[in-house]
């Protein structure tokens, strides 16, 4: 560069002209954040501060360790002691916390806590603290006398782990590990709920997505390749249940799929189907595949459609003129300009689908839940911080798969209408 | 596609499938909106057809699940109609409180991602904007982020956000807030939660009309003397105005369709139609479900055509911009 035998560029005041320059353009970068920051601030107090608030009680719970001091302080002096045979101390000390407990009334939180990671101790602690004023030494006979079961490995283990206010303990139970008397382990494979659920919740939305891309690429490629005016008409058929309310679309599939509703009707008027045989497409798993199909199928049509739209249809007059069959042409010539809408329907479908909430709980049942309706099963018992736990890793789970979408297709493509 | 005329018997036979498979997938995603259209002046409490349905008998059809949308919740259901009867339906009808708090959340919640979101996509769009991208995703997000886990947050923080009772706060702000002074349970808590929902639309819509707009018709007018006051009303609004409707549009739709954040932070006072059907679904569902459908899907309609021709007449500008 000559830059430096080259007269100094300045403005009309006589300021270099380079610095001038980089003050302008920090002016108008601080300009155009100054108009992001209102909106920035919003989504940050009222969405990222409760979700980031989210993540903290998943791995925050001070149930047991603020209503049991003594048992913590002796849990914190004798880190290494042995659960499987604690000492006359240990008992002690949580025969201590336990009338604590029934002065404070705080068994219930107490016991409810170590009742996450091992079950059935809720009737436990209140038992226990009902009798530990009358408790004389030796605690550790006269406790086990009360119930045997307060002598358990696994038990003393979970008391130690819930002594802390921080605990990584609802993420275990959220990817199927059990407190044994030998610490975490696998449970047995009946147990395995949540990562069960979390796969399932994968597979169907993988097959909603597939079920999506075949039923809106005929109908896009019909849109994209119509004249303007037979386009738009048909357009609002695509348009109009995009912007029905979703309730409304799930109730309208409950009327259609019922036992006693208007598919089952039809085809027992056709005689297909005998009138006791009336199939069962509620309150199960196609319940759920078949509406939520509905609901996402705009989500696949509209990205395909905008990118089936500059398709040159010379494209492939060429390669059916050079001798290609109609298949070689779909194949090799138009199918891989497809690809980006492909990509961008497809993630989007599928990720609102893995997050799918309302739909599977009205038209589900049992069978056909997704991991959104675990997560509000726990809240409505009060398992808080397990249901933050898998809400955290369905989050997780959901950014990789927004970076992705990024990544390939960019969130500024994304359109509506 | 037309068929070309040298088609081989082959290509005929699949063209004509394909043309099926189209008809059949339209079907597919219209036929659940209309049929409960008919159903909703079903007679009878059931949701499929009737006998008297199927041969149009006027017998077996009513608007009595209409009429039931007025009297749940009214004091005397009964009663004689008339002028004190039809103002207690105003004030204690069920469906028509729940339509009037649907109504003034959706109302507050786009007024304020409109406005919020309006002056941010016009600094998005700006040539200048540092980590645009990142920016950018961030506020998209809420329309990513699983509903549920939005609810939940939203559910343990606005349970904590709240004011002292007795500060100088709490005379201020509390009046929008709970009894409790918390944004749980409060209708500005549901405002908010359904704000943040329909932000990312009106970015979107926003930052797409912008995409297409000469940033030079800003220099001129400044060039010209305008101040940014006058720049903004008099060039910018204009031209950007049928993105913000739509993007508005959008917004109130997401507000007045959304049913898990409102379960999770509303309380009995912020009942919202979707909320209410919910339950209703959930619970003894009855046809009176089907009539607030049958309304909710010509809203729906009715929007949809708005913003139709709004995005005609942003098309039509363009082309007059010579774009």
């Amino acid at each position: 560069m000559a830059e430096a035998n080259a007269p100094l560029l300045t403005t009309a005041d006589g300021r270099p002209l380079k610095a001038a320059l980089a003050t302008a353009q920090q002016r108008a970068k601080r300009r155009a954040f100054l108009l992001v920051t209102p909106l920035l601030l919003f989504v940050l107090l009222t969405f990222l501060v409760p979700i980031a608030y989210m993540l903290m009680r998943s791995v925050e719970h001070d149930g047991f360790a603020a209503s049991a001091p003594a048992l913590v302080t002796w849990f914190e002096e004798n880190p290494d002691f042995d659960p499987a045979n604690p000492p006359e101390a240990a008992y002690a000390a949580l025969v201590q916390d336990l009338a604590r407990m029934q002065v404070e009334r705080t068994t219930g939180i107490a016991g409810t806590r170590i009742n996450y990671s091992v079950p059935g101790t809720i009737s436990l602690f209140k038992g226990g603290a009902r009798a530990a004023a009358d408790l004389a030494p030796p605690y550790r006979e006269s406790l086990l006398e009360v119930d045997e079961a307060w002598g358990q490995t696994a038990l003393w283990r979970g008391m130690q782990s819930a002594s802390g206010t921080y605990t990584t303990e609802f993420y275990r139970v959220a990817s199927d590990l059990k407190l044994t008397d030998e610490g975490w382990a696998r449970g047995q494979d009946n147990e395995r709920i949540y990562l069960y659920l979390f796969i399932k919740t994968f597979m169907i939305s993988a097959i909603i997505t597939v079920l999506c891309l075949l039923l809106a690429f005929p109908v896009a490629h019909l849109l994209a390749t119509l004249p303007m005016a037979k386009s738009a008409l048909l357009m609002i058929l695509v348009l109009l249940p995009f912007w029905t309310s979703l309730l409304v679309r799930t109730t309208s599939w409950i009327v259609l799929l019922q036992e006693q509703g208007v598919v089952n009707n039809v085809l027992v008027s056709m005689g297909l189907v005998d009138d006791a045989g009336r199939l069962s497409m509620m309150y199960n798993m196609t319940g759920t595949i078949v509406a939520m199909t509905h609901v996402l199928l705009p989500f696949m049509i509209l990205p395909l459609y905008s990118v089936m739209k500059v398709i040159p249809p010379s494209y492939a007059r060429a390669a059916r003129s050079l001798g290609a069959t109609s298949w070689t042409t779909f194949r090799r010539v138009y199918l891989p300009q497809t690809l980006p809408g492909i990509a961008a329907g497809s993630l989007l479908v599928f990720i609102l689908a893995v997050g799918y909430y309302i739909t599977p709980a009205l038209v589900g049942g049992a069978d056909g839940q997704l991991i959104s309706n675990l997560i509000a099963f726990h809240m409505s018992k009060s398992n808080w911080s397990l249901a933050a736990a898998i809400a955290a890793m369905l989050l997780v789970s959901i950014l990789v798969l927004y970076w992705l979408y990024d990544r390939l297709v960019g969130i500024d493509r994304l359109k509506f209408g | 596609m037309a068929l070309p005329t040298y088609a081989s018997p082959l290509e005929r036979v699949w063209y004509y499938t394909y043309i099926v498979i189209c008809v059949l997938v339209f079907l597919f995603l219209i036929s659940p909106i209309l049929v409960i259209l008919p159903l909703s002046f079903n007679a009878e409490p059931y949701f499929t057809f009737t006998e008297k349905m199927l041969t149009f008998d006027p017998e077996g059809y009513s608007l009595r699940w209409y009429d039931a949308l007025l009297t749940l919740g009214h004091p005397d259901a009964e009663g004689v109609r008339d002028q004190a009867w039809w103002a207690a339906v105003w004030e204690r009808s069920t469906w028509v409180q729940a339509a009037k708090n649907s109504f003034w959340v959706g109302l507050w919640a786009t007024i304020l991602a409109t406005v919020l979101g309006t002056i941010a996509a016009l600094g998005l769009s700006r040539p200048e904007m540092p980590y645009r991208r990142l920016i950018m995703a961030l506020l998209i997000s809420p329309m990513i982020v699983p509903i549920i886990i939005i609810a939940v947050g939203m559910s343990f923080f606005y349970a904590k956000a709240c004011v002292p009772p007795d500060g100088a706060l709490a005379a201020t702000v509390g009046l929008v807030l709970s009894e409790k002074g918390c944004l749980a349970n409060s209708h500005l808590g549901v405002i908010v939660a359904h704000a943040v929902l329909g932000i990312p639309f009106v970015i979107i819509t926003v930052t797409a009309t912008l995409s297409g707009f000469d940033q030079s018709l800003i220099r001129a007018a400044q060039s010209l003397g305008a101040n940014p006051r006058t720049v903004f009303f008099k060039v910018i609004m204009p031209l950007i105005l049928p993105g913000v409707i739509s993007g508005a549009l959008f917004a109130f739709v997401t507000s007045f369709d959304e049913v898990v954040a409102v379960l999770f932070i509303a309380g009995p006072d912020q009942q919202t139609i979707p909320r209410q059907m919910f339950n209703g679904i959930r619970e003894a569902i009855s046809p009176a479900i089907l009539a607030v459908a049958t309304i909710l899907v010509i809203i729906s309609v009715l929007l949809l055509a708005t913003v139709e021709l709004l995005r005609r007449r942003s098309d039509r500008l363009r082309g007059v911009t010579g774009r």
